[in-house]
């Protein structure tokens, strides 16, 4: 009844290729949008920001990247922590070694090094078939953690490793406070989500999906694979190394190579497979998912009455993860993100059953 | 000089027949059902687990029977209730719904069994034992725990090869790796393949528990292992079973000599904060076998017909 | 795309040459030392019983395999070996025996992947897409659209393929062929699996397709109602080799082919 499309025609092809073709959907959005940049300030508190605000946009961010690589472009990637970590002491040392750089430059220049990274590590192995795309960036993993903690011109010769960033400020405006930090993440990733949604709904999205579903047909019509699954590999690595510097740099502070480690990597990829491959909106969802569950978790034995110690929630959690992943793969590969469309289809008929 | 570089490669040669027996679980399946199990590692980390809380409480060949039993139920759960359900999926799938497999087996492992560091007694001898002691001075030292797994892990292998190649059952599971629906269409009962493989598998994460853990003692850490077995698989050939034994020694002795004769140079070169190039020495040498051969050294060749 | 109308396909000038082609997989020969060509405009149709080497010979022309021996000659471009997406980019698109769709995507974005090709604006103009970007898409939407109304299929466009039936999936394929505007076309085995109705209709497609736009076309069938109806020339294999090449009533007069055909031991 409130869902229908009743009345709403199409009369031009731009209108039904527009990410939101149904009024009702844009109207969400929208609102979606006006209470995350307005409301939200009016009421969250700093633990709202810091542990969940936050963390769910940055790795949301990460998770479209490699949503683009592996769920759009069906190339599976394990070194999701190890380019975080590109972009996260690459922006760290532009901003030590020239501090007068604006810092959406910064930014910008973490994702571009994290795609030369990502390039040179995926070309080889973007020539072979299968599954091996996961062993080069295994590897990268390993290797990009290891140079981290060893060469010590990444963290600038300190002495405890470790990398830290001071006080940041945008055009002048110091982003000091949570909710100013919450901001400046949330336009970030409102803009480069809003890209993504872009390119992949285009040909580019198209040749991708293509690679993904039949790398033989795509051929056929004309896409040349190595050029698919590196311009899929280096959008994906751009978005990662983005996420790596916002997460060093808005949500740590201060960090270690640990903080980008093989866990890192297969948390993201929790997120997608979780929220839904190939789907923008899925990496959201998915990223809240794995951010809020522990949160969840550890509040349960306080609602139930009941007393776990922290590694018993660890083991849960691991185990819970573990469960979905199976059951959303057999059941549901397109995650959460399609239990949503499926609910918005019931909603469409509803009050009617079919 | 070479005393140390022998030893050192001995040493990585046998930590290498480790890497092997681990590998091996992977083959199996992977020659059987074309999925890359992610969860060997934590297979052989719970199985280690099982056999080291049980010992505990019953003479060691009981513990052992009873762990051989767990694993048999682990492989038919994990056929029922993952497997049957993903007949035909693509690998990329498969691998994930492993990887979830892995990540519950370790939160219930733990679970069930605790997490502390546990210890296997095999009655082995503890003492390294010396050799070729008239050549180098004060002799070559060598673990013998690493000599029987060494041993062990050869009757395996010969075991397993006779299996695959001469049995009727090794022709069913060579036919089921090759494509599950034209198997199952001459009548080939996947699911009771799948179960046998796995179980078998299962058998092999056991005994390599058992090694790994009465060397390492049983942790966490054990579970990490079944990432190194990527790099062995790609230098031997994912569907080799001599292949694995071949890639584990390269990596083996590989990272081993690599730590010793390597990282001096590099730490020294660009003034680095130690060593630990054994951390990813062995995947970036899968790299570099994978450009020049693919299918690793005993691999076969797809050839794809449209 | 249209080309002038050519009186007789058959005496048009050369579009498509195979010489001497020989292929062989391990100890299979697949082609042995086959010799023909296609005109430009006509429909030509590559027919022998089972395991002659049909595909294989539509697989050498597309790219997909390399031949051990021979040459193909591409207007007029002589070359040994190619990859299929040069194959694509000279202008041959090609259907499959078992329907190459991408089944994770509506029959609307299959189509429309087949105007990859034709598609030039760049990445940053994609990051955007209001603006040119959006122009390109709408433009090539509207001669999608065309090629939907041609193949009678509006209805089932935003339908994910995998949920079409076999004849529906076969259309799709073809519009997505269609949408390249090759010049020449490959089409292996169009009708498998169609009853007598989807039959007609794909026929009428086929010739459609080679009146209205002039595309040449190369048809691996097995109906042989339907061959003799449709083609211009036939060529036959069998067991890899040529052995025979002509119009329609020379083929079916042949008595090689007949023999071929109900298995004469020879």
């Amino acid at each position: 009844m409130l869902y229908r499309e009743v009345g709403q025609y199409k009369t031009t092809y731009a209108a039904d290729q527009a990410i939101f073709p149904i009024a009702q959907d844009r109207w969400f959005v929208w609102i979606v949008v006006a209470i995350a940049f307005i409301g939200v300030p009016l009421v969250a508190n700093q633990y709202l920001y810091t542990e969940v605000l936050i963390p769910v946009l940055i790795l949301a961010l990460a998770a479209i990247g490699l949503n683009i690589l592996t769920g759009y472009c069906g190339q599976l990637s394990l070194g999701t922590g190890g380019f975080m970590a590109v972009g996260a002491y690459a922006a760290y040392n532009l901003a030590l070694r020239l501090p007068e750089t604006n810092l959406i430059l910064v930014f910008l220049f973490a994702g571009l090094m994290a795609t030369v990274v990502g390039i040179l590590f995926g070309l080889p192995s973007l020539r072979i078939k299968g599954f091996y795309l996961a062993v080069a960036t295994l590897a990268a993993q390993f290797f990009l953690e290891w140079a981290f903690s060893r060469v010590k011109w990444f963290t600038n010769y300190a002495p405890s490793g470790t990398a830290a960033v001071g006080q940041l400020d945008l055009f002048g405006f110091p982003i000091d406070t949570p909710a100013r930090r919450y901001l400046l993440v949330l336009a970030i990733v409102v803009v480069l989500a809003f890209a993504a949604t872009n390119l992949v709904r285009g040909r580019i999205g198209r040749m991708w999906m293509a690679m993904r579903d039949m790398d033989i047909a795509a051929e056929i019509i004309g896409i040349r694979p190595l050029h698919a699954k590196l311009s899929a590999f280096a959008v994906s690595s751009f978005y990662i190394g983005v996420a790596g510097a916002l997460w060093g740099f808005f949500r740590l502070g201060s960090w270690e190579p640990l903080a980008f480690d093989i866990n890192r990597s297969f948390q993201v990829l929790f997120m997608i497979i979780i929220g839904g491959l190939g789907s923008i909106f899925g990496s959201f969802l998915g990223a809240a998912f794995i951010v809020l569950t522990p949160i969840f978790l550890n509040q349960l034995p306080a609602i139930l009455g009941i007393s776990l110690s922290t590694a018993a929630i660890s083991h849960i959690e691991f185990m819970l993860f573990g469960f979905l992943i199976v059951f959303f793969l057999i059941v549901e590969p397109h995650g959460l993100a399609r239990l949503w469309a499926i609910a918005k289809e019931k909603l469409r008929l509803w009050p009617f059953p079919y | 000089m070479l005393g140390p570089v022998l030893e050192t490669l001995i040493g990585g040669l046998l930590t290498g027949v480790l890497y092997s027996l681990v590998a091996l679980g992977f083959v199996l399946i992977f020659k059987a059902s074309g999925v890359f199990n992610f969860a060997q590692g934590v297979m052989v980390l719970f199985a280690a687990l099982s056999l080291a809380r049980l010992s505990e409480v019953m003479p060691f060949v009981l513990a052992l029977a009873l762990s051989a039993l767990i694993m048999v139920a682990l492989a038919y759960a994990i056929e029922f209730l993952v497997l049957r359900r993903l007949v035909n999926q693509e690998g990329i799938i498969l691998f994930m719904a492993t990887l979830g497999i892995a990540y519950f087996l370790d939160g219930f492992g733990q679970s069930v069994w605790g997490s502390d560091i546990y210890k296997i007694r095999l009655g082995l001898p503890q003492n390294p034992i010396f050799i070729l002691e008239s050549v180098f001075p004060g002799g070559l030292l060598i673990d013998p725990a690493e000599l029987v797994a060494a041993v062990i892990c050869a009757v395996m292998v010969a075991a397993l090869a006779v299996f695959f190649q001469v049995t009727r059952v090794g022709r069913a599971l060579r036919a089921v790796a090759d494509d599950h629906q034209a198997a199952q269409s001459v009548g080939i009962p996947l699911n009771h393949i799948w179960l046998m493989v796995w179980a078998v598998s299962g058998i092999v994460a056991l005994v390599a528990g058992m090694i790994w853990g009465a060397k390492l003692g049983v942790q966490f850490s054990l579970a990490q292992v079944a990432l190194k077995a990527l790099p062995v698989l790609i230098l031997g050939g994912f569907t080799s079973i001599p292949g694995a034994i071949v890639g584990g020694l390269i990596i083996g002795a590989g990272e081993k000599l690599a730590e010793v004769l390597l990282a001096p140079v590099l730490v020294r070169w660009f003034d680095l904060a130690g060593g630990g190039i054994e951390n990813w020495f062995a995947y970036v040498l899968a790299l570099l076998f994978l450009l020049v051969r693919p299918q690793g050294l005993f691999g076969e060749r797809i050839i794809e017909r449209i | 795309m249209r080309a002038p109308a050519v009186p007789d396909p058959a005496a048009g000038d050369v579009l498509l040459a195979v010489d001497n082609v020989s292929l062989a997989f391990g100890g299979v020969r697949a082609l042995r030392d086959v010799s023909f060509d296609i005109h430009r405009g006509e429909i030509r149709a590559i027919i022998g019983p089972n395991g002659a080497g049909k595909t294989s010979m539509l697989n050498v022309v597309n790219g997909f395999y390399q031949p051990q021996q021979g040459r193909i000659t591409f207007k007029g471009v002589t070359r040994a070996k190619m990859r299929p997406y040069e194959a694509a980019r000279g202008g041959i698109a090609r259907t499959f025996q078992n329907v190459a769709l991408f089944k994770g995507m509506t029959a609307l974005d299959n189509i429309m992947a087949g105007r990859t090709l034709k598609m030039r604006r760049s990445f940053f103009w994609q990051l955007l897409r209001y603006g040119p970007a959006m122009a390109e898409e709408v433009e090539h939407r509207r001669r999608v659209e065309d090629i939907i109304d041609f193949l009678q299929i509006p209805h089932i466009r935003k339908i994910p393929v995998g949920k079409l039936p076999y004849g529906l999936q076969k259309r799709v394929e073809l519009g997505r062929a269609l949408a390249m505007e090759p010049e020449l076309l490959l089409l292996d085995e169009p009708m498998a699996g169609m009853n007598l109705e989807e039959k007609e209709d794909m026929s009428r497609f086929i010739i459609d397709v080679n009146n209205h736009f002039g595309t040449t076309i190369a048809l691996i069938e097995h109906d042989m109602g339907v061959v003799m109806d449709l083609s211009n020339r036939i060529v036959v294999l069998d067991h890899g080799v040529k052995i025979a090449d002509g119009t329609p009533l020379d083929v079916q007069g042949d008595q090689a082919v007949i023999d071929a055909y109900l298995g004469v031991a020879h």
